[in-house]
């Protein structure tokens, strides 16, 4: 047996019970690697549960940036003994196994090519600490400590990062800081230090920023000026609210008064949210509801009146797996449908899809000038992977000269100065109306809002041709949503090439590594990034321009591969579906291999690959 | 009461309230409604409780549901917005819009499919929350667009037009506002013009959740012997506790009362609401007195109207979430967002 030998380029896990205080010591742990320079892209795997059950933590360190998941394990922390079968089966040969070695274990739980690191962690508590508590809590911050010495982590950069996470508590400052030494002192005395995989401080991060995508949309709805906020909580999308009620605390309080510029309000079921912000988006705030798929499902009649009654609102739906209540703590792209069509009647809904925390932020304050540029529901599609796990991306940014687009808001001014108000009539072909907020004046431009029964003056009508006036409109608006909606963005192949790949947001950094991976192998593919729907007139113009388009996604029924042929009526023959939908994150091994095997089945690697 | 087209020229020789409109300021559309029907007296009514408070139309928001009752926004306040949106869920929707504006007057009106059965669970969260809206419920016991199926309030035993004996136990709507901890609290009957006006004016004025249940007979579904909420079965059962008068800040008090037998209770916005005492011992300031008085009443058949709770001092879900003054649709770009300097260390605290 080989013992993997890597620097800056593996795979950490930590398999621990939840509830057990392990997280802080995990992301601490991953922090101090990416304050070394070194790209990381860390993930929870957890189950649905408040305390007891396993939990993984796995982080991938990688010198050349790749961010997706890798898949495989290098050095498993196995700390739980429910799992530690299947967490031992999953190392890969000459991988490392740390392990409590307090409590022996017999010879046939180990696995003779993998090299075993025992730290009786429980005994030396015991025996530095008297504190059942600190016993507990400071094993933690111990095998960061063993690690760091394991893995030639600069202990220096744990002990700042220590410091930063209890800035203020002095005492527990000290103690983890103890506790880190006591562990990194043990590892040197017993231990070859560094293992075969190591750190080594580089300049791979540079002026990227570690957040996790909900918190990136909440920033970005406070950036945007949404006041109102109605939710209800579901994982994987709870956190986005407490991040938002965080950011207002911090940034919206007013400082004269101590009194809130912003309302969030807990409602009792998705229904109500959805109401509420609809109400809130018709008296003119900018609002939303953040849910993930049954959520949806719950809104849908709301939806629809929103969409017919043209109301500005944004859903963020952080999607997870489905259907029914599905796998909560997993993650997928199976929402699409759902979302493009909500409700009864015809309807169509513009989606956006962001690909990391950077787009959370960006598109989310997009959303809220799209949603009121075109009045009608705007859909955020994020997902677990980008929601819940940090991701090192580009730092936000907000143009100074940037001002909110209210859309056709008609004012008192522009109603006294005889402008003529019509609630429901396209006077500019564009097929967006103009609005009124209430008491904006006091004999002009009130209106009474329905669904369908309505002329374009807003007066009930059941007459078919004013109906058919109204559905043509919103065809109308929605042909106009196209070119306003983020633009996709398409990545040529090094090569002139037949073979396109589509894909969308949280597939983007395993696509990355596995055009590389592809091109490494000499076949050449042209990647494009949708960004939303409507479909820009691009996504046309790639689908045409090649033989065959891989479409990848993270769902079981090609989602957007059939969105894509029902709104653009391409050959399902021309779109290859590439699917991947247990729950995991999608990785560049599965894509790669979907690729080359669909490839070489139809004999499409091109030829010029090997000359 | 179905309205005919009146000449516009009349208007110029009515009666002005203090801000100048008429009572014609404050109608709406023709009521489609059945000829008869109790919701368009309810709709008078509020016209005349607008009128009389003085409230600019613009400056309310009619909001509805779906059913019989909530196509009557389109029906009185002409010039206001309206919101005629989902089945049962009116009350959020009225929550939403009272979020963004805290100073537009919100008037909800919802029946008793919209709001005892499939809207309970929005009603019940918007009276707990202290909703700042008065939640009229214009109740018939039956699904009128639907050609006549009991609702969740028709009493156990009430007889359908087409004979059939209703076999389950009614919700009612007034003890349940005051078991969630609506702080204003009312029923009445649309034949009772004098009684319903003061109560709607009551229930505008008041900040916080203001909920009137008015027994509104349907004509043409459930107007026969064996209703418990036809016209003649609700003047022979009704038992009125008070007769309510509002007060407006700068207004005089002009009736004169018998020493003892009138309670002032105080609205946030400087109304006052004398209460004057009937023929029962009830005190509308209890709650716990009320649900118990309104159970013994329900247990005889008889129905209590009038102010039957109201808490003096209430305050509304934008008390409890400390929101600005300014409503929350005029705060500014500037006022909302925080800018790059912010940004900045906000990244740099996330390396």
């Amino acid at each position: 047996m080989t013992p993997v030998t890597a620097t800056n380029d593996f795979v950490v896990k930590f398999a621990n019970v939840n509830g057990s205080g392990s997280a802080s010591a995990n992301e601490m742990f991953a922090r101090s690697v990416m304050r070394m320079g070194i790209p990381i892209s860390p993930r929870n795997i957890f189950p649905s549960n408040i305390q007891g059950m396993p939990t993984w933590y796995e982080l991938r360190v990688s010198k050349d940036g790749w961010l997706g998941r890798r898949g495989g394990c290098d050095l498993m922390v196995a700390l739980n003994p429910q799992t530690w079968d299947r967490d031992i089966a999953e190392l890969v040969p000459g991988g490392y196994l740390v392990y409590d070695s307090t409590r022996e274990l017999p010879r046939s739980k180990f696995r003779e090519d993998i090299t075993v690191i025992g730290i009786p962690l429980t005994a030396i508590c015991a025996q530095e600490f008297t504190d059942p508590n600190q016993r507990k809590l400071f094993k933690n911050i111990m095998y960061v400590g063993a690690l760091a010495a394991l893995m030639d982590l600069e202990l220096g950069v744990v002990e700042t990062l220590i410091g930063e996470q209890y800035r203020g508590k002095d005492k527990l400052i000290e103690g983890n800081r103890n506790a880190a030494r006591i562990g990194h002192a043990y590892a040197m005395k017993h231990f070859t230090c560094p293992l075969g995989i190591r750190c080594e401080r580089v300049d791979g991060v540079g002026d990227r920023i570690f957040i996790d995508g909900n918190s990136a949309i909440a920033l970005g709805a406070v950036y945007a000026g949404a006041t109102v906020a109605a939710w209800y909580p579901i994982t994987p999308s709870t956190s986005i609210i407490e991040a938002f009620t965080g950011y207002c605390r911090k940034f919206r309080t007013d400082p004269a008064t101590g009194a809130a510029r912003y309302a969030i309000v807990q409602a009792e079921d998705e229904l109500a949210s959805i109401g509420m912000v609809a109400g809130a988006g018709w008296n003119g705030v900018r609002a939303f509801t953040a849910t993930s798929g049954p959520g949806i499902s719950l809104m849908q009649e709301f939806i629809g009146l929103a969409y017919f009654a043209e109301i500005p609102l944004v859903i963020v739906d952080v999607q997870r797996g489905g259907p029914s209540t599905g796998m909560p703590t997993r993650t997928q792209q199976s929402d699409v449908l759902l979302c493009a069509y909500a409700s009864h009647g015809d309807t169509r809904h513009v989606l956006l899809f962001p690909e990391d925390p950077n787009e959370c932020f960006e598109l989310t304050a997009q959303a809220f000038d799209l949603c009121e540029r075109l009045q009608t529901p705007v859909f955020l599609m994020t997902d677990l992977d980008i929601g819940m796990n940090e991701r090192l991306s580009a730092p936000f940014r907000w143009d100074e000269n940037r001002h909110y687009d209210r859309g056709k808001v008609m004012t008192a001014a522009e109603l006294d100065a005889g402008k003529l108000f019509a609630r429901y009539q396209d006077v500019d072909g564009d097929g967006i109306p103009w609005r009124t907020i209430p008491a904006t004046h006091p004999s002009k431009g009130a209106y009474f809002t329905r669904g369908s029964t309505r002329n374009a003056q807003a007066k009930y009508s059941e007459l078919g041709s004013d109906y058919v006036y109204n559905l043509e409109r919103l065809r109308r608006k929605f042909n106009t949503a196209k070119e306003l909606v983020p633009q996709p963005v398409v990545t040529p192949a090094a090569k002139p090439t037949r073979l396109g790949v589509l894909f969308y947001g949280s597939t983007s950094p395993a696509m990355a590594e596995a055009l590389a991976m592809l091109q490494a192998e000499g076949v050449h593919v042209d990647a494009i990034r949708v960004r939303a729907f409507p479909f820009s007139s691009q996504v046309d113009a790639f689908i045409e321009a090649h033989d065959t388009v891989f479409v990848v996604e993270q769902n079981e029924s090609a989602q957007l591969r059939t969105l894509l042929i029902n709104e653009g009526e391409y050959s399902p023959k021309k779109l290859v579906k590439v699917l991947h939908y247990d729950g995991t994150p999608i990785t560049a091994g599965f894509i790669a291999g979907a690729i080359r095997t669909a490839g070489s089945a139809a004999k499409l690697a091109p030829q010029q690959s090997h000359g | 009461m179905t309205y005919l087209a009146k000449p516009r020229l009349l208007a110029d020789v009515q009666p002005r309230n203090a801000i100048g409109f008429t009572k014609r300021d404050y109608e709406g559309a023709i009521s489609t409604l059945c000829a008869g029907c109790g919701h368009d007296s309810v709709s008078a009514a509020i016209v005349q409780a607008f009128y009389e408070l003085d409230i600019e139309p613009h400056r309310v928001a009619k909001m509805s549901g779906i059913g019989c009752s909530s196509k009557t926004p389109d029906y009185f306040l002409g010039a206001s917005h309206g919101f005629n949106s989902v089945h049962g869920r009116m009350p959020s929707v009225a929550t939403g819009a009272s979020l963004a504006n805290r100073e537009l007057t919100l008037i909800g009106i919802s029946g008793d499919g919209d709001t005892a059965s499939i809207g309970i669970g929005q009603f019940a969260h918007a009276m707990r929350r202290g909703l700042n809206i008065a939640y009229i419920v214009e109740n018939n016991g039956v699904y009128g667009l639907t050609k006549g199926q009991f609702s969740a309030t028709a009493d156990k035993g009430s007889k359908s037009k087409k004979g059939v004996q209703n076999a389950d136990a009614p919700i009612d709507l007034v003890a349940l506002a005051l078991q969630l901890g609506a702080t204003y609290v009312a029923r009445s009957f649309s034949g009772d013009k004098d009684q319903l006006v003061p109560l709607i004016k009551g229930a505008l004025r008041h900040q916080g959740a203001a909920f009137i249940d008015v027994i509104s007979p349907c004509v043409t579904f459930n107007n026969h012997s064996g209703s418990t909420k036809s016209y003649d079965y609700v003047r022979e059962h009704n038992e009125a506790v008070n007769r309510v008068e509002v007060i407006q800040p700068r207004q005089e008090i002009t009736t004169e009362y018998e020493p003892g037998s009138v309670r002032r209770v105080m609205q946030h916005d400087g109304t006052a609401l004398l209460l004057r005492k009937l023929g029962l011992d009830y005190d509308p300031t209890d709650r716990n007195r009320a649900m118990n008085q309104l159970h013994e009443w329900n247990a005889k058949g008889e129905i209590l109207t009038g102010l039957l709770f109201v808490e003096e001092g209430a305050d509304d879900l934008h008390h409890h979430l400390n929101t600005v003054a300014k409503p929350l649709n005029q705060l500014t770009q500037a006022e909302l967002c925080p800018g790059q300097a912010v940004l900045d260390k906000l990244n740099a605290a996330l390396r």
